[in-house]
């Protein structure tokens, strides 16, 4: 494509309402005689309801309506906004709307709930212990889902899985995970052939941690109905994707949806398809026949608002002596918390034998329901850990195969349709689009400097030490398939409808810069339409797993190609000749040959109105979503419309990757870390907007960055509440915490299996900055100082004053 | 076993745990029985002078400024991040300085001057030279954090006005972002403090 718009930067259109504080984020709506919710949660974290006695309550002025799990919709079985049976603590039970926000804690007070406490479990190691608790009444663990099931595929049911003292008491002395049987299992090549071959083999043990997503606006949310429908403001990530689960959580059709959703507080896969906490306020305004505004506190965000899951890791791996891996064993224990469940552990098992390549793999696993806070996917959900878990034995191998950290890397890395994962039902194994790792890390490293950083690494200067790491970050990176709209209207505009939720990633604009470009229309003279379900927007990606620059730009480019060619056959109709007699620039459809006879894009939309049929919408194409078809046919009549399905081929699974490079300084007298500098390299397809690209690879690698060194959720086992609330104990990262200029960039290589080229970013850093990090710690203070995260001041203090590793192994939440 | 949720609480605290939910959740609101919300009581209608204008507000006597401000005037640019003086999404100017707002009693700023991120910008194309760097530099994603960071970045430029990048993060260091690229939120400020230099 010739480019004017793609790849160049821009002011997205909602910066300055942002920038000048008239943005609304869902609570800053009100509306006429707005109650105020407040929620009871369970300060138990496993219970069941007995009896609930609301009178006093319900008799003191001002209290409006009270909502418990008796008047939601039966969502089968699936999480709902209130429970009679809290499966954590801190899950709401009830919602009280009053006058106002007092008036609805002090009903909260005068509520009794009588509670019968059940047996809960904290740890997923020991629920799977012989006599150990069950999470829940159904079960302590999900199976693998059913196969060949289309789409989100339904989770197999719960079940009891316990294993032996003997699986127990083999390894759980020596720290090392105990490997019972497993739920969930593939394999691939020969793996003792490879671990026969190997020079060296590795077997060793990491705890990755959990960590509340907490974006900067939890999840509150405001609701009112009018003529039967529910108007709602609420929090997500995904304008299109949230309205059917909104209605399925209030028991409603999607059509009586109408969400307002402009703008999102951030997500990081907390709000992938909203919030069912969203279902409160709009149950209970039904009830009190007024609109009702649900405003989460922080505290609150820390139990409802989902976190990462925690996996514990057994990696063995075989190496032959130049470093190449031979071989890799990979044993995973998923803490899915208290609903779920969530699929970390398998993209975690498919990312490591996309990254290291390994010939020969086995993947095992285990996903085990504890009473924990409910998890979601957070930013890199599985690469991330992936990454947590088996960088430490490629650093240690490394060292005593005298290789260095980049090289063992480079060799081992995916390189243009690299295979990975199990051998699928087809016979075959699936393979990546294309990979350009070792362009990304050639380029890092030169960027970075690595031979002279290196060089000065491990030298003690007073009490600071020096260390480098590197990571190959790992995510999916596009899905395919879905729908755009556009019209080009009479005053000669083009107007593009996005349902994809503003979280701050601005794909959301970014998507109509390609169908500008394809049309040639001036960004000057492009209108977005985002953030309401009432503007009629098309069935969009969710804005998960970096699927949306991928997904929308291809998307947009089917539309835009629509209009392109209705704007030649019109042009056929209205002057005679074959449609590919017409060209389509500058604001015009004109005849290739005279290009003086033509017609502007404001009289085309004029013409297109007057002959109607597919050219302005009132005919549509068979594939789209019923959604989408919704909304074109509301828009119908408007102008001349682009209106498509992406039907593009795609020859593999789209993979983004970033290569990160940290240097830190290690105090071994104190145990702190400071990260001295971090670069950040990502092979991540065409760069539509370069600013936004270097934001999402440096906010990425931040995450993971605050994951390697202090970012955690801590729960107390004996009660098994939370500990880690807010955001002075779950530690996120600072601006003090990062160096004064970090430099990231991208490769810039086109995704060889997608039209536009361009591939999702905001993954695939996070595992590079946690990865990275740690490596650079172990190259610092010795590769055995810690086997978990985050590698806190005291684990490395007391791991160097004892000359071995002192941290407890095995624990979660800690 | 039958335990009341007010007993089973009682014997967390007691066991020494922290039952951290319940904390928030019925704070205070006992004592405050009684006070109502209705208007009458004269000593609680007061004067906020807010960016440039006197405003006569009724507020409780344990209200905070960010909900005054949010709540009462419809400033709404002002966020509420964590209500606890952990974030700084709602840092706003008192007399030229950056203060929390949720940690800020409204009757306790009768008469002082208070600026929000409303106030910055005569209108869309006269904007702040900080708003203008932060369009020019694209500097913030979801922007949740972005009024209180404006705010705070303002105030420390009052009394440093040509810091390094290192004084500038300490400046700001007590406004969280989650989706955290700091880096270019300072790179936004330092372009920021360089278009007031040349203002004044």
């Amino acid at each position: 494509m010739a480019e004017k718009l793609i790849g160049q930067n821009y002011t997205p259109p909602d910066h300055v309402a942002k920038v000048t504080g008239r943005a609304r984020y869902a609570e800053d709506f009100r509306a006429e005689g707005m109650l105020f919710t407040k929620l009871l949660l369970s300060p138990m974290p496993h219970a069941r309801v007995r009896s609930i006695d609301t009178s006093a309550a319900r008799a003191m002025p001002g209290v409006k309506a009270i909502l418990t799990a008796d008047d939601l919709p039966d969502l089968n079985g699936a999480e709902r906004a209130l429970t009679n049976e809290p499966l954590y603590a801190g899950e709401p039970i009830l919602a009280v709307a009053a006058v106002d926000e007092l008036t609805a804690a002090e009903a909260i007070e005068r509520i009794q709930v009588d509670l019968e406490p059940l047996p809960f479990v904290t740890s997923p190691l020991d629920s799977l212990r012989p006599d150990g608790p069950n999470a829940h009444p159904g079960g302590n663990a999900w199976g693998a889902p059913a196969p060949g099931a289309q789409g989100p595929a339904a989770p197999a049911p719960r079940q009891t899985i316990k294993w032996t003292a003997e699986d127990f008491s083999r390894d759980e002395p020596a720290g090392r995970l105990p490997m019972g049987k497993a739920l969930e299992e593939w394999s691939y090549g020969d793996l003792d052939a490879g671990f026969a071959a190997a020079a060296l083999v590795l077997d060793e043990t990491f705890v990755t941690q959990s960590t509340q997503h907490h974006p900067m606006e939890t999840r509150s949310a405001m609701a009112y109905w009018q003529n039967g429908k529910l108007f709602i403001h609420a929090s997500t990530q995904s304008v299109s994707q949230t309205r059917g689960n909104i209605a399925r959580w209030v028991g409603i059709e999607p059509t009586d949806v109408m969400l307002i959703a402009e703008y999102c507080g951030g997500g990081f896969g907390s709000k992938g398809g909203g919030a069912v906490s969203s279902s409160i306020p709009a149950l209970l305004s039904k009830k009190a026949n007024a609109p009702v505004m649900m405003r989460i506190t922080r505290e609150e965000e820390s139990y409802i608002g989902r976190g990462r899951t925690n996996l514990t890791g057994r990696a063995r791996v075989g190496f032959a002596k130049d470093g190449r891996i031979t071989a890799l064993d990979l044993f995973i224990v998923q803490d899915t918390g208290a609903y779920g469940p969530l699929g970390d552990h398998r993209s975690a098992g498919l990312a490591a034998s996309l990254i290291y390549q390994p010939p020969a793999m086995r993947w095992r696993a285990v996903n085990v329901i504890t009473n924990t806070p409910p998890r979601s996917q957070q930013r890199s959900p599985g690469p991330m850990q992936a990454n947590g878990i088996v960088e430490p034995v490629i650093t240690k191998a490394a060292k005593q195969l005298g290789i260095d950290q980049v090289e063992i890397r480079r060799i081992n890395s995916p390189e243009g349709k690299a295979l990975f994962g199990p051998v699928l039902p087809n016979g075959q194994r699936n393979h990546v689009t294309g990979a350009f790792v070792k362009e990304a890390l050639d380029r890092g490293a030169a960027v970075f400097n690595w031979e002279a950083r290196k060089a000065r690494a491990g030298q003690r200067q007073g009490s600071k030490v020096r260390g480098v790491g590197v990571t190959v970050g790992p995510h999916g990176a596009g899905s395919i398939g879905w729908d755009s709209i556009m019209t080009i209207r009479p005053d000669g505009k083009l107007y593009v409808q996005s349902g994809v939720g503003n979280l701050g990633t601005h794909s959301v604009i970014d998507l109509a810069r390609v169908a500008a470009e394809v049309l040639d229309v001036p960004w000057e003279k492009v209108e977005v339409t985002w953030g309401d379900t009432g503007k009629h927007l098309p069935w969009t990606c969710p804005s998960v797993g970096s699927q949306t620059t991928h997904g929308m730009t291809r998307a947009n480019m089917a539309g835009a190609e629509d209009a392109k060619r209705k704007l030649q056959e019109l042009m056929a109709l209205e002057m005679g000749g074959s449609p590919s007699d017409y060209a389509v620039g500058g604001e015009r459809v004109y005849d290739r040959r005279n290009p003086g006879v033509g017609l502007s894009f404001a009289e085309a939309a004029r013409r297109a109105i007057r002959r109607g049929g597919k050219f302005d919408g009132h005919e549509l194409p068979e594939d789209i979503n019923p959604m989408t078809r919704e909304s074109a046919t509301a828009l119908a009549g408007l102008g001349l419309m682009g209106v498509a399905r992406d039907t593009y081929p795609r020859d593999g699974a789209t993979y983004g990757f970033v290569i990160g490079f940290a240097e830190v300084e290690v105090d071994v007298e104190t145990g702190g870390v400071t990260l001295v500098d971090f670069v950040g390299v990502g092979d991540v397809g065409t760069v539509i907007n370069p600013r936004s690209l270097v934001a999402q690879i440096k906010g990425g690698a931040c995450l993971g960055i605050a994951h390697a060194l202090f970012q955690k959720s801590v729960v107390e086992p004996r009660y098994g509440v939370s500990l880690g609330d807010r955001f002075h104990y779950s530690k996120p990262l600072t601006i003090l915490d990062i160096p004064r200029s970090m430099h990231t960039e991208a490769v810039g290589l086109p995704d060889p299996e997608t039209p536009v080229g361009a591939k999702g970013v905001g993954e695939p850093p996070v595992g590079a900055g946690y990865g990275a990090v740690m490596n650079a710690i172990a190259d610092a203070v010795g590769v055995d100082v810690f086997r978990r995260a985050p590698v806190t001041a005291d684990i490395i203090l007391m791991s160097l004053e004892n000359g071995r590793r002192m941290h407890e192994p095995l624990r979660a939440h800690v | 076993m039958s335990l009341s949720r007010r007993n089973f609480i009682k014997g967390v605290i007691a066991g020494g745990a922290v039952a951290s939910s319940t904390a928030y959740l019925f704070r205070g609101s006992l004592p405050l029985l009684g006070q109502g919300s209705a208007p009458g009581s004269v000593d609680r209608l007061i004067t906020l002078v807010v960016n440039g204008q006197q405003r006569r507000v009724d507020v409780l006597r344990q209200e905070t400024l960010a909900m005054t401000l949010r709540y009462k005037l419809g400033l709404t640019g002002t966020k509420l991040g964590c209500d606890r003086a952990e974030c700084g999404a709602c840092t706003v100017l008192v007399d030229d300085v950056p203060h929390y707002s949720c940690s800020v009693l409204t009757h306790t700023i009768r008469g002082r001057r208070i600026t929000t991120i409303e106030g910055l910008a005569a209108s869309d194309s006269e904007l702040h030279p900080i708003q203008r760097a932060v369009v020019d530099e694209q500097g913030f994603q979801c922007a949740f954090c972005m009024p209180g960071f404006v705010m705070a970045a303002i105030g420390f430029l009052k009394t440093n006005p040509n810091p390094t990048r290192e004084e500038l993060a300490h400046g700001v260091s007590g406004n969280l972002c989650r989706c955290q690229d700091y880096d270019k939120i300072l790179t936004a400020l330092m372009r920021g403090a360089e278009y007031m230099r040349k203002v004044t």
